[in-house]
């Protein structure tokens, strides 16, 4: 019971990253823009999250220092990809090798300190229940926010006008451009969305994951939050799904580990990255009918006048 | 008042050349600033980065010995990327050639083994780097699952591989637990070119290597397929090429030629393998191919330039206490730069009046 329940706390918390990060980039992509800067964009939000709060005390400024890096991040990859029409893909990378050493730049004097990690939810009595009291009413602010962010980005992509416009972008920048819609306007604000999201991902794993910052600590979380939008055929719902399923890979192999199943640890650790592949390859091979990806995703666009 | 972007009538030639200068400089500049905010001398900072290293023939010969495995790495990349595919896991590839290679060294380590050795490490290690780019390349072509996202996932992988490999099966009897293996034997070891220097012959080889890709792109039929694919899908269906096969092609030798590399970074200047043989010289490396514009020579300069960051790197930080990371930083915002600048070539930008009279007739 104790282990069922320790099990399902620590697949939560290691899937709250990647939901976060993958929320922000769905609605990138929905607008027609590719950014693989989500790592990079993850790491120096991560070491400004961490930055802020060891300096206040505060985890909320921690988590706001780590949201705006990361939408400062984004407004760089905006400038490039959309202000100047550079290829998204080269942009995207150049956003994740300037993030890794801008990160370790930031968060070198913060190597070795410790913060008190962000609080737990605890209501007398409902969150002592036992299994389910405390996974549903016993989690850290950022996974009731992350949740609560996947309905909110439905809610806005499918129920409100705004929404639509904004997919519209996605799916054919040059009839949005023809009705008179700022396509370029429009992605960069998807785009800002996206860092301020990833930034927060970041901000999580030093602020409620680990309380301490550590030099390349997303290991690579950018990157599968990327192949999870994939995954979740840009539909967040779906997001909530793909993520947990990850989540859970990642701890049970930790939970394998431990047990000593006699398999190297380092194989189980390549779990995730192996099982990423073979999702992507799954998921591509059961779409051949037609891709659900947005029609105008990675192209660049450039307003005739 | 507006600034806009307009596309040129053709490609600016001068821009072209000149746009790899601008970005150097651009960055020159911005990384002034960056000195300047970490409190320090940005004279003498650039001074170490970009004039010591040139200044004494050992640590030419140590941008060389950088330079070589970034522009083996580049050059395969170029070909991707002229193709439109996108290789991203050459670290990945360099880390699996330099298994692969050290597997035939390991086992033949005091067998007195003669010297088919080396020959046959650097063929494995090319052959290992090759078949592991073929994964993406394959799940790409035929389940069309993102060969970005794939090749990248595929570092990691054999990062853990390579760890768990010296840590426990090849590891050193003798090396006092730490994760290594034992030195290489002599004759599977690179030689070095110059007695009790650090030059070794696969900097010849990635001369060779930079030719071939020039002649390759220059002047044969494969070559002239992969620019077209890239540049013009619609023309190169009409030419009845065969991007898929292309494909394949470019990953591939973008591949083995990582794997070379890998192992021949392990059997020359490391001499064992070990975990952390490459500082990202996968990643660096397609800097080097967006700053050399995707043109072998191009990229051998590229190489050297950002194998002379490497090397200043390290000496800013052993004299002035400037963090390593600062070279990534420095990397990155050059790879910022470089495109920036590239989209100058294509476009140009011109100031319009946004009043909103105009604005609604243009519409």
């Amino acid at each position: 019971m104790e282990l069922t329940e320790a099990i399902i706390l620590s697949v939560l918390a290691a899937s709250t990253p990647l939901l976060l990060a993958a929320t922000g980039e769905l609605v990138a992509e929905r607008s027609g823009v590719l950014n693989l800067g989500v790592e990079g964009m993850m790491i120096v939000g991560a070491a400004c999250a961490f930055g802020g709060a060891w300096l206040t005390g505060s985890i909320i400024i921690g988590a706001l220092c780590g949201m705006f890096a990361g939408v400062l991040m984004s407004l760089l990859f905006a400038a490039m990809a959309l202000g100047l029409a550079v290829n998204q893909v080269a942009t995207g990378l150049a956003l994740t090798i300037f993030g890794v050493g801008l990160s370790g730049l930031i968060g070198a004097r913060f190597v070795g300190e410790r913060i008190t990690p962000a609080p737990h939810l605890h209501i007398p009595y409902v969150s002592d229940i036992p299994l389910i009291g405390h996974i549903l009413f016993g989690e850290d602010g950022f996974v009731y926010l992350s949740l609560a962010l996947v309905v909110a980005v439905w809610w806005f992509l499918y129920r409100m006008r705004a929404g639509l416009i904004l997919r519209a972008c996605g799916d054919n920048h040059v009839s949005a451009h023809a009705l008179g819609y700022p396509v370029l306007k429009i992605r960069m604000y998807a785009v800002m969305f996206g860092g301020a999201c990833a930034g927060l991902a970041g901000a999580y794993l030093p602020l409620a994951y680990t309380p301490f910052f550590i030099p390349g600590m997303t290991a690579g979380r950018g990157w599968i939050a990327l192949a999870l939008t994939v995954f979740a055929s840009w539909l967040p719902g779906r997001l909530v799904i793909g993520a947990y399923l990850f989540g859970a890979v990642t701890i049970l192999q930790l939970h394998a580990q431990g047990a000593g199943i006699g398999i190297p640890s380092q194989f189980m650790s390549s779990l995730p990255y192996l099982a990423t592949v073979i999702v992507l390859v799954l998921l591509s091979r059961a779409r051949t009918g037609g891709s659900t990806a947005p029609a105008a995703l990675g192209t660049v666009f450039v307003p005739d006048r | 008042m507006q600034l806009i972007l307009e596309k040129r009538a053709e490609r600016s030639k001068t821009v072209a050349l000149a746009s790899p200068l601008i970005a150097i400089g651009l960055t020159i500049v911005t990384m002034t600033i960056l000195f300047m905010v970490l409190g320090k001398n940005p004279i003498s900072a650039l001074y170490v980065y970009f004039i010591v290293p040139l200044a004494d023939g050992y640590s030419l010969q140590e941008i060389a010995v950088k330079a070589t495995p970034l522009v083996m790495i580049a050059i395969g990349l170029s070909l991707c990327y002229l193709a439109n595919a996108w290789n991203i896991g050459a670290e990945g590839q360099f880390l699996m050639g330099a298994v692969a290679g050290s597997w035939i060294a390991v086992k033949t380590q005091g067998t007195g083994a003669g010297h088919w050795v080396l020959p046959a490490m650097l063929l494995l290690g090319a052959l290992a780097g090759a078949l592991y780019a073929l994964i993406p390349a394959i799940c790409k072509v035929r389940f069309g699952a993102s060969e970005i996202l794939t090749s990248l996932m595929l570092v990691y992988v054999v990062d853990l591989l390579l760890d768990y490999l010296v840590r426990g099966p090849w590891r050193d009897p003798q090396g006092f637990n730490f994760p290594t293996t034992a030195e290489f034997d002599p004759v599977a070891t690179v030689p070095t070119l110059i007695e009790g220097g650090r030059l070794h012959l696969g900097s010849i080889l990635a001369l060779v290597v930079v030719a071939a890709g020039a002649v390759l792109l220059g002047k044969t039929i494969k070559g002239f397929e992969i620019r077209v694919v890239g540049a013009a899908p619609r023309a190169a269906r009409f030419g009845g090429f065969n991007a898929n096969q292309l494909i394949l092609l470019t990953f591939a030798i973008s591949g083995a030629l990582s794997g070379l590399a890998g192992i021949i970074e392990v059997a020359g200047p490391v001499g064992h393998l070990q975990p952390g043989i490459s500082p990202g010289y996968g990643f660096t490396a397609i800097i080097v191919a967006f700053l050399g514009r995707l043109n072998p020579i191009g990229i051998l300069i590229a190489g050297l330039f950002l194998a002379l960051t490497f090397i200043g790197g390290e000496q800013a930080q052993i004299t002035m206490k400037i963090p390593l990371d600062v070279t990534k930083v420095f990397q990155g915002i050059l790879l910022f730069y470089v495109l920036a600048c590239d989209s100058l070539i294509l476009y140009r930008f011109r100031i319009v009046s946004s009043s909103p009279q105009v604005a609604r007739g243009a519409h």
